[in-house]
């Protein structure tokens, strides 16, 4: 250890013991950021901020939340929405995060595709990120079960029963994920342990993961250009701020993302304040009942596309029933995202709007998981359950012609 | 602009995925029904433009209601405990103090002639079914007479304040002998299990009702059940449209107790980053300015 001079003011004392300056300029004032950047850059703040409210609103429902399936649905419900005071701003400012957050993370990973940011040096920011998604799925699911409320019962009972299709171990899987043969307080109990610690823990790790996984590759730009961070960063330093294609985190791209995250605030306000009910279902206001089932069970919104693509089978196809056929949909729809970065052979990283094949494809496949999403919800009846099918099909079907589309497109391109 | 075009693009996405699982789909599967009648339109067995005589209908009501029921207001004091009562009829007869002030008048008139038709229970109670509504029809009266009783009981009736009090005695009154409100410590007056032999299910505690079913449904539901839950073992009950508001006011005020809190607060909140957002506005434009 180097010699200690005393020092002359307490941030000095602080700087030669834990180098702050060197730590603000690696992680802030000389983090470069492209410059040619617009606003869907500011997502992975929003989501920053996003996690951190979640945080904190559930610490503090955590100090009145009873994870006991007698006295849930009245702790969230009458101590925590009535007698606690402002109990019900942190109980609206959770529940609508957990949907908002969705939103958010949605835009985020379909501004990633719709960039080419997942491509050649960034597939571990693109993995991580969609492994942080597939977290926050697993945090939303067990969240949602915790009021005990009607839906997130039956919504419980049936998502935990997909696992039951699994060939050989799947009824035992099923036993073994709920702690009982049916949904009950064991269930109850693990999933609040999975929401408050383990879930929350992994996230974490990933979120580090995900930010250290930027450090190399650096942050992809609009135009999908290369360029030598180094080189635009001492331009930037040299003073020759106007030319260089960089600028430092802080203060010049987080002061955008303030602007972002300030509108963004008084969109998520109004929500907690105002109108709320869009993220709570109606029927979670009644108490779960194992012994009456609602008449609709359908998962919230930001599920409801893959529900659409596991329950979009509905009839048998070469002797192998329609619920495996789901299953293996379902499957396949949440693990395909992973591999995005082998699927697209085209090594153009552009825009969509600049890729001949692939722009078609990206408003294909969104224009796809709306229909998905919206039709998740309606009762899968009649001519409903015939576009669930046609909208599950083409979902797959996008999938597995994504390596053929870019590659075409690679050689029409490099023909050029 | 290139981000407002972004922005516009984003928004009309997000708008049409919202309307597709929000409003349309809640219109799918909660089709609209016709609207609540207060003037009770199918119940015209009496007609009730004509003038009662409280004095007659004094005479009557003490001949004909005080054996079961009690009118406190009046004088007359239930003749036993809620247990025994419930016993006897299968449930508490409902004390009258309030009927002239909470049902309608038409609705009440015709109730008195035949109640198992005012009230949409002819599926549980058939024409010569095996049971037998607790309360016998006055069918035999005279329409003047049936007036008589109705005016004698809307000149009982106790003043009651506006607001809250008026709140709560007409949900008490009007739901309180087969519903609990656990949130405002109140139990069904009828014991647990009397109203669920006689309803065959226990009548759901309302205390979340405001917010699981929502102030557009409990006003057809209210007024109607059979309009929205064919078969349902609720009778109509005959609230005026004054007593319904009552009652669905008394249901937000102990099931959604800080709407006032909740809505003043989202005002400032709102303020605050409206300002915040301006002046992030103003710090990026000024930290642009150098880059650009």
């Amino acid at each position: 250890m180097a010699e200690f001079k005393p020092a002359g003011s307490m941030y000095e004392w602080f700087d030669q013991r834990l180098g702050i300056d060197k730590f603000v300029k690696v992680m802030m004032t000389e983090y470069w950021i492209p410059k040619n950047i617009n606003f869907l850059w500011a997502m992975g703040v929003l989501l920053t901020v996003m996690f951190t409210l979640l945080v904190v609103s559930g610490i503090f429902l955590l100090m009145y939340y009873k994870p006991d399936i007698n006295m849930a649905f009245d702790s969230v419900n009458y101590t925590i929405m009535q007698e606690v005071a402002y109990g019900w701003l942190f109980r609206h400012i959770h529940a609508v995060g957990a949907s908002v957050v969705f939103l958010i993370i949605y835009i985020h990973m379909f501004t990633g595709i719709y960039y080419g940011s997942y491509k050649k040096g960034r597939e571990m920011i693109w993995i991580s990120g969609m492994l942080l998604f597939m977290l926050f799925s697993a945090e939303g699911f067990s969240g949602y079960m915790l009021p005990w409320g009607q839906m997130s019962y039956w919504a419980a009972y049936v998502i935990t029963e997909i696992f039951g299709g699994i060939p050989l171990i799947g009824g035992d899987l099923v036993v073994w994920i709920r702690g009982n043969f049916y949904v009950a307080d064991a269930t109850l109990t693990r999933f609040f342990m999975l929401h408050v610690l383990l879930i929350p823990l992994a996230i974490l790790g990933a979120i580090v993961f995900h930010f250290y996984s930027l450090r190399f590759p650096h942050v992809n730009n609009e135009a999908g250009e290369f360029f030598d961070f180094d080189e635009e960063a001492e331009k930037y330093l040299a003073g020759d701020k106007k030319n260089s294609k960089v600028v430092p985190f802080w203060p010049v791209f987080l002061s955008k993302d303030f602007f972002v995250l300030g509108f963004f605030l008084l969109f998520f306000f109004y929500l907690v304040f105002f109108h709320y009910s869009f993220a709570m279902d109606p029927i979670n206001f009644d108490k779960a009942d194992g012994l009456k089932t609602p008449a609709h069970i359908y998962p919230e919104w930001y599920f409801l596309w893959s529900y659409e693509v596991l329950r979009g089978w509905f009839f048998e196809i070469a002797g192998i029933s329609g619920k495996s056929l789901g299953l293996i949909a379902f499957g396949f729809a949440n693990a395909i995202f992973l591999v995005m970065p082998w699927l697209d052979r085209s090594p153009m990283v552009k825009p969509a709007n600049q890729r001949p094949y692939f722009k078609y494809w990206f408003w294909l496949m969104i224009a796809d998981l709306m229909v998905l999403t919206e039709f998740g919800k309606l009762p899968p009846t009649g001519p409903n359950a015939w576009v669930g099918f046609g909208a599950s099909l083409t979902f797959l079907v996008l999938f597995i012609a994504l390596p053929f589309i870019t590659k075409a497109e690679a050689k029409k391109v490099g023909g050029k | 602009m290139k981000e407002f075009k972004i922005l516009a693009v984003i928004m009309a996405l997000v708008g049409i995925t919202y309307y597709g699982i929000e409003p349309y789909a809640h219109s799918v599967m909660h089709p609209e029904v016709a609207p609540a009648d207060f003037t009770f339109k199918d119940a015209k067995n009496v007609d009730t433009t004509l003038a009662g005589n409280v004095e007659n209908g004094k005479t009557l009501v003490e001949a004909n209601c005080i054996a079961c029921h009690a009118i406190e207001k009046a004088g007359h004091p239930a003749i036993m405990p809620n247990a025994d009562a419930a016993a006897s009829y299968g449930v508490v007869p409902p004390d009258l103090s309030q009927a002239g002030r909470i049902y309608d008048k038409n609705y009440l008139a015709n109730f008195i002639f035949d109640p198992v038709t005012a009230m949409h229970l002819e599926h549980k109670y058939p024409v010569g079914g095996a049971k037998a509504f607790p309360m016998p029809s006055y069918n035999w009266m005279t329409p003047q007479e049936i007036m008589d009783v109705v005016a004698y009981l809307q000149s009982v009736t106790p003043k009651v304040a506006e607001g809250k009090e008026a709140n709560k005695a007409t949900f008490e009154a009007a739901c309180g002998r087969c519903h609990s409100m656990a949130y405002a410590k109140f139990d069904a007056t009828t014991p647990k299990d009397a109203i669920k032999t006689y309803m065959g299910a226990t009548p759901p505690d309302l205390s979340q009702y405001i917010k699981s079913r929502g102030e557009h449904y409990l006003h057809s539901f209210i007024n109607d059940p059979q309009v929205l839950l064919k078969g349902t073992s609720m009778p109509r009950v005959g609230l005026s449209e004054k007593a319904q508001e009552e009652v669905i006011a008394y249901m937000e005020e102990i099931g959604d107790s800080k709407k006032a809190e909740r809505e003043a607060t989202g005002l400032y909140v709102m303020i605050y980053t409206f300002i915040f957002a301006i002046l992030a506005y103003l710090w990026k434009r000024k930290i642009w300015s150098e880059v650009h």
